[in-house]
């Protein structure tokens, strides 16, 4: 099985921003840049894989509180107040008859990001320690995490509008509680995990395993 | 350093193939790890033109007209895209408004602006003062554009209200969907394509 050549191989690099190819010297400890776009050449990222795991942890400690706090506080005129959480607020869709909207909110705001957390340990822990199988898949999933997470964002942007309509001062009123932020903050933070991973690596050490 | 216009580099794996010469819309995929290589244009310049002044117009259409009411007797608030996202900038929860704004109203109307930008000049087959920030910016704003996000969480509020307000969608809202569907060509597409166009 003959093994398609990879820039890093060749010596080359395709600049991350305007896809130019640049022969680039391959000393670590030298920087280039594209001589097109000025954007540093990387033939891989910098310090592997210690960014992504450090936006990866500081996303799941946000994560915690994002969950166990109240996103908002709901008041309305003959109804007794109500701190909903984000899993809570699912609870309250789906009692209220409203099921598909309440699966849309669970996947968005439940699903994805425990996937996420997930999946992202996974490829980055097989790139360290077990690269050498099912690349192709690996290199789906992450395709698949880089599309889907920032539909997480959904519930900032719904609490932010409940909060922004309903304001009838005596009648009925919506309050953003501390879990939003604590949310908004983890979903980006995800979202900078996910990029920080650079996916080329799936496939590093090819060669060695096939023949 | 040498340049090598005549390769291509898949992103996603590293690996090296010639440009292969596409026709408007097709898609080429990487063999190895079937990303997407290279996608031609389905556009030309006169398109991206039309469709990134569209977008400016649905953008301050979607600004300009309510994109949802709701109504508690004898009360009714109407709130546009800007309104909706921003009301709480000025209050004790401002930090909460940020990422709301950014993704909605922030990022897109950068995208809008630059691109047209750019393509004015790229008329003239000219790079425009800062081209290359511009180009670079277009790349770093793309995944912190969040239109669609933004409507689909238009459609969930407006359902979660449903129960205890009078909920009405406003014209607003449909320049929002046109300007995800517009968007969908111009922002997320790949204007890698200007480079070569004003080289």
């Amino acid at each position: 099985m003959t093994v398609r050549p990879r820039a890093q191989h060749l010596g080359m690099v395709g600049c991350r921003v305007c896809g130019l190819v640049v022969s680039a010297p391959l000393q670590s400890d030298q920087r280039s840049f594209c001589p097109r776009c000025r954007s540093e050449l990387q033939p891989r990222f910098a310090g592997g894989s210690a960014r992504a795991w450090a936006f990866w942890l500081a996303a799941l400690i946000f994560y915690v509180p994002a969950n166990l706090l109240p996103v908002m506080d709901i008041r309305v005129l003959g109804g007794a107040e109500h701190a909903a959480t984000i899993l809570g607020g699912v609870v309250d869709l789906w009692r209220d008859g409203s099921y598909g909207v309440a699966l849309v909110v669970f996947v968005a705001s439940v699903l994805i990001p425990t996937v996420k957390y997930l999946a992202l340990a996974f490829l980055l822990l097989t790139v360290r320690h077990a690269n050498g199988w099912a690349r192709r898949a690996r290199a789906r999933l992450y395709r698949w995490l880089e599309a889907v997470g920032y539909w997480s964002m959904l519930d900032v942007v719904v609490v932010g509008l409940l909060v922004s309509l309903v304001q009838f001062q005596a009648l009925g009123e919506i309050q953003p509680r501390a879990g939003i932020l604590f949310f908004g903050m983890s979903v980006v933070l995800t979202m900078l995990a996910t990029q920080s991973f650079d996916a080329r690596l799936i496939w590093d050490g090819e060669g060695d395993d096939t023949v | 350093m040498r340049t090598h216009p005549s390769l291509i580099v898949c992103p996603h794996c590293d690996a090296v193939y010639r440009r292969p010469a596409l026709a408007a819309g097709q898609v080429a995929r990487c063999g190895e790890c079937d990303a997407v290589l290279h996608r031609a244009a389905r556009l030309d310049m006169n398109g991206w033109t039309a469709l990134t002044v569209a977008a400016a117009i649905l953008f301050v259409l979607a600004n300009a007209f309510p994109v949802i009411s709701v109504g508690m007797q004898p009360f009714r608030n109407d709130a546009t895209l800007w309104q909706a996202t921003a009301s709480l900038v000025h209050g004790a929860w401002a930090p909460l408004a940020l990422p709301g704004v950014a993704v909605a109203i922030v990022a897109p109307s950068v995208q809008i602006a630059l691109l047209g930008w750019v393509l004015l000049f790229a008329w003239h087959g000219r790079r425009a003062p800062g081209f290359r920030l511009a180009m670079k910016a277009l790349d770093w704003l793309r995944p912190w554009s969040m239109l669609d996000v933004a409507l689909l969480g238009v459609a969930v509020a407006a359902i979660k209200l449903a129960g205890m307000a009078e909920v009405a969608i406003g014209p607003g809202l449909w320049a929002m969907a046109a300007l995800i569907g517009v968007t969908a060509v111009t922002a997320k597409g790949d204007p890698r394509w200007l480079w070569e166009a004003t080289e």
